[in-house]
């Protein structure tokens, strides 16, 4: 490669790099946004790794990087899977059921980066853990 | 798939690697690879996390969950539960010992809370490798920003301002090092790190080298620019190969990129960097030794002045910093001086970066703000002592500090605090010690290991040393007396004032701090023959306790030296004068009839 002969080349490259290691700082951050992906034998048989891709995919797409997707277990909902939970800061987590690739990418788009729910897919707006 | 969704940072700095972190990598890809995975998870082989006691050390993000004690054989059940299934593998999170309780993120875990991590900011975080990632986190950016829009007066000036001191020991204070060695007009200066740690139990500078060392690199440019140096020397042990071994593919890829080299960011400023490797001898730690090394002479220092800003390597001006305080330098670039001075106390800013070692229960590698209390550190940060044993000593800044006892607990860690009370910073090791350690056999040991590292050159290091060794060995003995106690007082106070350089002006400082606050253990060794730790092999006395014995002769049995004498059924008896104090027959009996002395009775 040729040297660097500037700041402002570095700089470039470090854009370039910093993409490839976002995770490594999004994940300690409060205030991002979380994704949680059921990924129980019944979510991967129902075609949750389709709908993750796209939905990484889809946040890849657009830059989000107050975004992080994580996999989680079984929530229960079998019978919608694969369900999507949308938690952002401050607000009731959303849970969305039946979301294949299409509708995960839907879910990026209007309830992430628009802010409005997608009242047709969402199985529970308030659940409380005990 | 442009982007992994998940990445596994794997430490393979050498705590990690010798628990066998990169045979845990291998397993780990080939169990990701067979899932199907590879295009969407990524292992990364990172530096040291600091939690060396529960190594190796992975952490899974974007989750942020940490795992401890990963053996290559847990690869399969991480990828198919956490990975695959999204479920975390519970037996390996770090369970808290106090709160009785599984912890699954990094910020939770009390070993981390307290910590401020500047030096440390990229150990464990990014791939020591890979330059690339180094950039990703402002890499190469202070270097950049410094020569492209900073004079070499106004670097000097910032450093200066930051109030950054050498954290290498000494403390002194690094801009205006740098603004000597600037003032000392010369064709040729030189720009070195000293990586030659060589305090015992110490490990900052390796961890640093192996996690980071591209922050090591930009910092030493940055310094050769401010002080006007074109070459620069990283004087590092060939102990540490795998620290060589990065620094190595670190130079090779910043030359790559033109960050060393001619003409670096398009500017006039050239400089580039060697290894040299040191043969480990301690000596070499101090800077005018370390000269003398590098030139092929023997490594011995000179007498100061000249100091090497003005007169260094090759009789031209020589910066020397220690690998910490460069690992510092960036931020403070970009980040700016008031930043770096708002950390810390007044006179000491910024952070330190200690080897908690000892009798603590996490054992590892910290970074805190100075001014923190002892105390916190010990039993906050380390967990407190182990097996609920009562803590007695905690040994700061190696053979050349002191031993702290629990009533100066609340001491807060400074330069200044530390040398008011017999120890000090030194490079930061920080070994604690429980009511089973003897002091008097402490100091001994520090002794026996400056006797052989004195190099020699002046008479009160070389003799003087190897005196308060004898003296304390006399004691260890049981041969001691009360003159003796004066005499290593008289003698320490005396090598300190008289020696020529660092290694002998603090050597006798374990034993003037232990004879200081512990004055009562060593009158117990020369006036009663009694090791109250019960450590001193000659001082020990083991007795069997008649009315305990069930005559079982077990003891008798398992005894090396047939010392002891009895039938079936009958109490035993122990010959002192055949007894060579192994602690068998103590180990051995299932009564307790077999008592040692290590209670004063």
């Amino acid at each position: 490669m040729s040297t660097i002969k500037s700041l402002d080349e570095l700089k470039k490259i470090r854009e370039e790099s910093l993409k490839k290691l976002e995770l490594r700082t999004v994940g300690a951050e409060k205030e991002s946004i979380k994704v949680l992906i059921g990924m129980a034998t019944c979510g991967i048989a129902a075609g949750a790794r389709d709908t993750l891709n796209a939905i990484i995919d889809e946040i890849d797409k657009r830059g989000l990087d107050n975004v992080y997707v994580v996999q989680v277990g079984c929530m229960g909902y079998c019978y919608a899977e694969p369900v999507v939970q949308v938690n952002m800061p401050g607000k009731e987590p959303i849970l969305y059921g039946n979301i294949d690739a299409k509708k995960g990418r839907e879910i990026i788009n209007t309830h992430i980066e628009k802010g409005e729910l997608l009242e047709d897919l969402i199985i529970s707006k308030s659940f409380h853990r005990i | 798939m442009s982007k992994y969704r998940s990445h596994i940072l794997v430490c393979v700095g050498t705590g990690c690697q010798s628990q066998e972190s990169v045979e845990l990598i291998d397993q780990l890809n080939k169990e990701i690879d067979s899932a199907g995975y590879k295009d969407e998870i990524q292992v990364v082989k990172t530096g040291c996390f600091g939690f060396c006691e529960k190594g190796p050390i992975i952490k899974i993000l974007p989750e942020d969950v940490f795992y401890i004690e990963v053996k290559p054989s847990d690869a399969n059940e991480i990828v198919q539960e956490h990975i695959v299934k999204g479920r975390r593998v519970e037996r390996l999170l770090y369970e808290e010992p106090n709160l009785n309780k599984r912890l699954e993120e990094q910020h939770d875990i009390p070993f981390y809370k307290k910590q401020i991590r500047i030096a440390l900011r990229n150990c464990g975080l990014i791939d020591p490798e890979n330059i690339s990632e180094y950039i990703a986190v402002d890499g190469y950016l202070a270097l950049g920003k410094v020569l492209t829009e900073m004079s070499q007066e106004e670097v000097i000036k910032l450093i200066k301002d930051s109030g950054l001191r050498g954290r290498g020991g000494g403390g002194f204070s690094t801009g205006y090092k740098w603004e000597l060695t600037y003032n000392n007009k010369n064709d040729l200066k030189f720009m070195i790190c000293n990586a030659d740690e060589g305090d015992p139990g110490a490990f900052m500078d390796r961890s640093i080298l192996e996690g980071d060392p591209h922050s090591v690199l930009e910092s030493m440019a940055i310094g050769a620019y401010a002080i006007g140096a074109e070459k620069g020397y990283i004087y590092i042990r060939a102990e540490y190969p795998l620290a060589i071994h990065r620094l190595e593919v670190a130079i090779k890829q910043a030359r790559e990129y033109g960050f060393l080299g001619e003409r670096i960011f398009g500017t006039e400023f050239n400089f580039d960097i060697e290894l040299k490797y040191g043969a480990g001898a301690f000596v070499c730690g101090e800077e005018t030794a370390l000269l003398n090394s590098i030139e092929g002479g023997r490594g011995e220092p000179n007498a100061k002045p000249p100091f090497p800003a003005e007169s260094g390597l090759w009789n031209r001006p020589t910066c020397v910093n220690n690998v910490e305080t460069f690992a510092n330098i960036p931020p403070i670039i970009l980040k700016g001086p008031e930043w770096f001075s708002k950390i810390g106390t007044d006179k000491s800013r910024g952070t330190k970066v200690f080897a908690l070692a000892g009798k603590v229960n996490n054992v590892g590698l910290i970074e805190v703000p100075m001014g923190i209390k002892m105390r916190e550190v010990i039993f906050d940060i380390g967990g407190g002592i182990r097996d609920n044993k009562k803590f007695k000593a905690v040994q700061t800044g190696g053979p050349s500090g002191g031993c702290i006892p629990e009533e100066l607990l609340d001491t807060a860690i400074d330069y200044e605090s530390l040398k008011k009370i017999g120890s000090m910073m030194g490079s930061g090791g920080m070994i604690v010690m429980d009511e089973d350690n003897c002091m008097v056999n402490i100091a001994k040991f520090y002794l026996e290991f400056t006797e052989e590292e004195s190099c020699g050159k002046c008479t009160p290091c070389r003799i003087g040393n190897r005196r308060l060794h004898e003296i304390l060995i006399k004691i260890t003995e049981g041969k001691g007396t009360k003159e003796d106690l004066e005499d290593l007082k008289r003698l320490g106070e005396m090598i300190k004032i008289t020696s020529l350089c660092g290694l002998g002006q603090s050597s006798p400082n374990p034993v003037l701090s232990t004879l200081k606050y512990f004055y009562e253990e060593y009158e117990q060794h020369v006036i009663n023959k009694h090791c109250p730790a019960g450590v001193c092999t000659a001082l020990k006395k083991y007795e069997i306790k008649a009315e305990h014995c069930k005559g079982c002769t077990l003891c008798k049995k398992v005894c090396p030296v047939d010392c002891i004498a009895g039938n079936v059924k009958e109490a035993h008896i122990i010959d002192p004068e055949k007894c060579i104090k192994c602690g068998a027959c103590f180990e051995a009996c299932k009564f307790n009839a077999v008592e040692n002395n290590k209670v004063v009775s």
